[in-house]
């Protein structure tokens, strides 16, 4: 008998895993840090055009987005399918976007309010007209930095 | 019975589930993003005390329509040739040696007809209400393009280095402050060598 038990004593010992949970924590608390949850969802198409000289925006609280677009398609019903604005998380014309801004720029800190950017973030199939529009609003206020937002890559992919 | 030492360990094994579900949450949200495009400056609303009176030779007049084609120079052109058209313009430097605007280190045609100089050159671009914006930035992706172009020949001119590479680092925030104020210098100098001038003229509705 005894010689059986020895054989049950020397099978394989199951793996430890106690220190999985630390390793799948550390990777948990790693994409926690790094997670930007969005702070608000697009109502609009956003397929941004593509160019190559580009440059950084650097930081994010110095930011106000500004989204451009057709509806998406739960909305195309109510809105149509004419390009909109979206601020925040409305849908917008073009003489609410000095408002907008100069809500967005009260709420931020004092020394930042000369140093703000607003960033487009449009659609690449919008036209024109509305762009005008806002940039026009846009010198109203005096917000005259603007950063067309766009994907790196071949500007005349959007040609197509 | 009596115990034996340490009291019962708790299970733990399915700690390692419930922290795989959160991270694959978590991983399933993250969008690790920097925003990144063309940055502009647009001009201030109110008109300049002063008006200017800029020679015609002076702009260059980029007109898009409705169907996305090119106006530039008062000739129908293809967007993939704007970026050199722009660059011969900016760098023609037509005023002549010895005038207070010549150009020491321009090396275009030097045109009478064309720009004087690059800090008198100004590239005026004009576009539709129907024109899709995708097209706009194109446009505009070129114009910067060709003045980035050109400030790069002068950076490696002047300190062997890019100028876009000098002004990324210069704007990145993890630049020791030293490297900054050196790097200031340096960019503003070749910025001033060819100022950006693009005016944008407000949109036409036919």
């Amino acid at each position: 008998m005894s010689k059986f038990n020895k054989k049950k004593d020397a099978a394989l010992p199951a793996v430890n895993t106690a220190s999985l949970p630390d390793i799948v924590f550390m990777l948990l608390f790693f994409f926690m840090t790094v997670t930007v949850m969005k702070d608000s969802t697009l109502k609009v198409e956003n397929v941004l055009p593509n160019a190559t000289e580009i440059k950084k925006l650097e930081k994010k609280d110095r930011v106000i987005y500004i989204y451009v677009g057709k509806p998406t398609r739960e909305y195309e019903k109510v809105f149509g399918t004419e390009s909109k604005i979206q601020l925040n998380d409305k849908f917008a014309s073009a003489s609410d976007v000095g408002d907008y801004i100069l809500m967005e720029r009260a709420k931020k800190p004092q020394e930042l309010q000369n140093v703000l950017t607003t960033a487009l973030k449009v659609d690449k199939n919008a036209n024109m007209g509305i762009i005008s529009d806002i940039k026009q609003e846009l010198r109203k206020v005096n917000a005259l930095k603007v950063n067309y937002t766009t994907y790196e890559g071949d500007a005349f992919r959007n040609l197509q | 019975m009596p115990k034996r030492g340490a009291p019962p360990e708790v299970n733990a094994g399915s700690m390692a589930d419930i922290a795989f579900l959160l991270l694959i949450f978590f991983l399933v949200t993250t969008t690790i993003e920097t925003d990144a495009g063309l940055d502009r400056m647009l001009p201030p609303i109110e008109p300049p005390d002063t008006d200017v009176i800029i020679k015609q030779k002076n702009i260059f007049q980029v007109s898009i329509n409705r169907d996305g084609q090119l106006l530039a120079d008062e000739e129908l052109t293809n967007i993939k040739d704007l970026r050199a058209k722009a660059i011969a313009f900016l760098d023609n430097g037509g005023a002549p040696s010895g005038s207070a605007d010549y150009c020491s280190y321009c090396k275009g045609k030097r045109d009478a007809s064309s720009s004087d100089s690059p800090a008198k050159a100004i590239i005026s671009l004009k576009n539709d209400r129907e024109t899709k914006y995708g097209t706009y930035i194109t446009v505009q992706n070129e114009l910067v393009g060709a003045y980035n172009d050109l400030r790069n020949r002068e950076a490696q001119r002047l300190f062997k280095k890019d100028f876009t590479d000098m002004e990324a680092e210069y704007l990145n925030p993890e630049t020791p402050d030293n490297v900054r104020e050196e790097l200031k210098e340096k960019v503003k100098r070749v910025q001033d060598l060819f100022p950006q001038k693009l005016s944008e003229a407000e949109t036409s509705s036919n």
